[in-house]
């Protein structure tokens, strides 16, 4: 499908490319049954779960059972399976949504994200007929809980070096498995398990495993730091005998499938992040208005409206990305005929064509979390660190983000690394720009854009991607395949991709939306874009810099650091004005809203 | 049995209203079914699973309100009906509403007409019981509990803070009360539902009426938020002095003594 895609909509192309504003997905555009579906999904988070949150901190886990019962008679479990199979084969914009609105329930949407997502997507994606009819009806509707062993004690970002082994009985009608698999979402109460081991010592081989099994327990349910509303035990595997026909996939290819269930569950992290920063805003913003020091409200102080500004503009920057992604999902996957869409096989193809964007999502998604839960207790001040507030849970619950479906650093350097992967098998052209962009370079002499909203912004997006094209082009010729070395380089690079794919998502959606309503009504969308490029490029900036003293020396580093100069000259924004401004508008309605 | 639901769509309770020149600044505001539409809504649907039949939810409004009737269907009603005041350029009240409805009704063959007991935004309560008398049929209002045998409806209503157990016989209109029932959540299968299931818009002439039928029985003069709360005032002193000072400030401040 890669072959007949413009080169601008392709996984990273638009690091290449001028991406037209059309082809950029916006929350603007959800449909009316795409909100109904999320205030669904609202109400009953807000409705069922919430008030039950504290004794799911406690491992009340039967009430977590309940809940995804509850939750599947409404339809909340089977938004990524196919109808034939009792799902509801909804768009990828209906799922995300679910999964943002989901976010409220604190550790319990990780139950609902670990079953929906890696625990039931590896049947839907790559289980044949037999073994999708018969899980696949359960797993949707909530009868039983599917669950997720990929990690061991002693492999965790090294996946396949998985320790579980299987070996197929004397009468060839089982597989015989052994090991000890860690930290499993839903163990506590999951009725099925996608387990991962090597057949034959070395062909890494994923399997469903049926709680039911002889030889299948879970040790005690972890002391951990935050998602405590979540269980996460040890699955532990002794002497189980697993049908030969619960192999999933083939034999020897289990990393096709972790793989590739690892794209949408990075990306679904990242939606779930954005939905716990709204969170954070609103909890921070209605605190703020309200708690009084010196006889002001401290949201009258200018210092507390740089962080309510700074949460909105971060989190702007991630809704815009993470909806853009979400649109590019549905651009592959929506023209598919139904038997197409019955393929999972197919559909994983269609995401793992974008698994540069996922990670770009989970990495600035969790840290986007991470800082609005940390300025939320920090505005809470000392009552933001007692147990009773929101904020101190949502504050623990954010760390486990950065680390697990790959840690962010890894996820990193799988940007980079896709990006010369895609290069080389011909995927994408980035060789030829490259090329092109360094006789554009010797000729290039900064502009002053105009006034009209967004010129600048377009610009500074421009040069950001020249400034990307230079720097890696470099890095390529200077270290060849030994630029796996060079690891931070690789995260610098990672970064200034995250800035570009960041803004330019957002100047895309202010625009569409100023064309749809006018640039009076805008204002707000406007401010948070201008934030975002100027930010963004000063962080590119820096980034590039430190890279390029790494690489070169003398005559040609001068000349690539005056490149740089020239292509981030510009008129500055007045950064500190246009967050009192955003400030003022996230104060006025106590919450993210743009 | 033919089952009815005559619905209002109502301000979002969670919104904040704003007033500029006797209007309600409606902009960018949310909006919902009437809280206590709900209650009808899904008592209606209860009594469709119980005794079968089919359900349909009308609404007098603009095309707005199809977002509501969609929010109807896919809770689980059959059929919806927005009778459409794009005609209308004058002032409506419940007296325009009701004559509508009723023109809508006239034709209609219905066992039981629910409704909401007020509506949360002017919280006027009567467009349903004018609709009743239109119709020459009974009516129950502010329900809590409802059975139906045969023809025979048999309800619980709050009376001032008591219970009454009534009779009454079909067809029958009744305005449903907080405790009448638990409204579901719209299911996922069933908002993709609602967009297949009908929605007809009916407009003045469908409905064989003329906007001078329709005038406004009343006028709204002005419309203002009330007063800011203010600051307590404590008074000191010994307890007789304070007494003396409330009932001073009750008759020349506040005057309401």
């Amino acid at each position: 499908m890669t072959e007949t895609m413009k080169t601008s909509i392709k996984g990273g192309g638009f690091l290449l490319e001028d991406v037209e504003k059309n082809d950029v997905f916006t929350p603007e555009e959800f449909t009316e049954e795409h909100k109904m579906i999320a205030k669904t999904t609202e109400e009953f988070v807000h409705g069922e779960v919430a008030p039950l949150i504290d004794r799911l901190e406690n491992h009340e886990f039967d009430l977590s059972r309940d809940l995804l019962t509850k939750a599947g008679e409404l339809g909340l479990l089977g938004a990524d399976v196919p109808e034939k199979y009792e799902g509801l084969s909804l768009d990828k914009i209906s799922s995300t949504l679910i999964t943002e609105k989901f976010s409220d329930a604190g550790g319990f949407s990780l139950s609902h994200g670990a079953h929906v997502g890696i625990g039931s997507q590896p049947i839907v994606f790559f289980g044949n007929e037999e073994q999708k009819n018969r899980y696949l009806p359960d797993l949707a509707s909530g009868r039983k809980i599917a669950a997720y062993a990929l990690t061991e004690p002693s492999s965790g970002s090294d996946a396949l070096s998985a320790k579980t082994t299987a070996v197929l009985n004397d009468e060839g009608t089982h597989y015989v498995l052994n090991g000890e698999k860690q930290w499993i979402t839903n163990s506590a109460f999951a009725d099925v398990f996608i387990v991962y081991a090597q057949i034959d010592g070395d062909k890494f081989t994923a399997f469903i495993v049926e709680r039911e099994y002889e030889g299948v327990s879970t040790g005690p349910e972890e002391k951990k730091m935050g998602i405590k509303g979540s269980s996460t035990r040890t699955l532990i595997l002794q002497d189980v005998h697993v049908p030969k026909e619960n192999v999933l996939g083939e034999i020897g290819r289990g990393h096709i499938i972790a793989f590739n269930i690892l794209n949408m569950g990075r990306y679904k992290l990242g939606v779930g992040c954005l939905g716990g920063s709204k969170r954070a805003i609103e909890l921070a913003a209605s605190y703020a208005t309200e708690r009084k020091q010196f006889n002001t409200p401290i949201a009258r102080f200018t210092t507390i409206q740089e962080k309510l500004a700074s949460m909105a503009v971060k989190t702007y920057a991630l809704e815009s990305s993470i909806y853009r992604t979400g649109g590019l999902f549905e651009k592959q996957l929506g023209d598919l005929t139904e038997e197409e869409q019955e393929d999972g096989s197919r559909i994983a193809k269609g995401i793992a064509e974008y698994a540069i964007e996922c990670s770009l999502n989970k990495v600035y998604g969790s840290e986007t979390l991470d800082y609005t839960t940390d300025e939320a207790v920090q505005i809470y001040g000392g009552y933001g660190f007692m147990a009773e507030y929101e904020v101190e849970r949502a504050y623990r619950d954010s760390r486990i983000n950065r680390i697990f479906e790959g840690t962010n650093e890894i996820n990193r350097l799988l940007v980079p690394g896709t990006l010369i992967r895609k290069t080389m098998k011909g995927e994408l052209p980035f060789l030829e720009h490259a090329n092109g962009l360094q006789d554009e370079l010797m000729s290039f002499m900064p502009e002053e854009p105009g006034d009209e909203p967004l010129e600048k912004e377009k610009y500074l997006l421009s040069n950001a991607k020249k400034i990307f094209l230079m720097g890696t082009g470099t890095a390529m010729q200077k270290y060849g395949e030994k630029i796996e070395n060079e690891q931070e380089l690789l995260l610098n690079t990672a970064d200034i991709v995250s800035e570009i794919y960041n803004m330019e998502a957002a100047i895309a959606r202010t625009e569409k939306a100023i064309e749809e309503n006018g640039v009076d009504n805008e204002t707000m969308k406007l401010l948070l874009t201008q934030v975002i490029c100027e930010e963004g490029l000063q962080n590119i900036e820096a980034y590039a810099k430190e890279s390029l003293i790494h690489m070169e020396e003398g005559d040609t580093l001068r000349t690539m650091l005056s490149m740089i100069r020239k292509l981030t000259r510009r008129t500055p924004v007045n950064v500190i004005g246009v967050k009192r401004d955003i400030a003022e508008r996230v104060i006025e309605k106590k919450k993210y809203e743009v | 049995m033919n089952i009815y639901v005559v619905m209002k769509r109502t301000f979002d309770t969670e919104e904040k209203v704003e007033i500029n020149d006797g209007v309600i600044d409606e902009e960018g505001a949310e909006f919902v079914i009437n809280p206590y539409d709900e209650y009808a809504i899904e008592e209606a649907i209860v009594l469709k699973e119980t005794h079968g039949g089919e359900v349909t939810v009308v609404t007098v409004g603009d095309e707005e309100a199809e977002k509501e009737l969609r929010t109807a269907l896919a809770m689980g009603a059959d059929k919806a009906v927005l009778l459409d005041t794009e005609d209308l350029d004058g002032e409506m009240d419940h007296y325009t509403i009701s004559e509508m409805l009723g023109a809508y009704f006239q034709d209609k063959a219905y066992d039981i007409i629910l409704g909401g007991n007020v509506a949360v935004d002017d919280g006027a309560g009567q467009t349903a019981p004018r609709l009743a008398e239109k119709l020459g049929i009974n009516q129950l209002t502010t329900i809590t509990k409802l059975d139906i045998e045969g023809t025979t409806a048999t309800i619980e209503r709050d009376i001032e803070g008591d219970q009454e157990i009534v009779e009454a016989e079909l067809p029958l209109l009744v305005t449903c009360q907080q405790g009448l029932n638990e409204p579901r959540y719209p299911s996922l299968p069933g908002i993709m539902k609602a967009k297949k299931k009908p929605l007809d818009t009916l407009d003045l002439d469908d409905l064989d009426l003329d906007e001078d039928d329709l005038e406004a029985k009343t006028k709204t003069v002005d419309r203002f938020l009330p007063p800011e709360k203010e600051a307590g005032k404590k008074l000191e002193g010994e307890p007789a002095e304070q007494v003396e000072e409330l009932v001073n400030l009750l008759r020349n401040e506040a005057k309401v003594i």
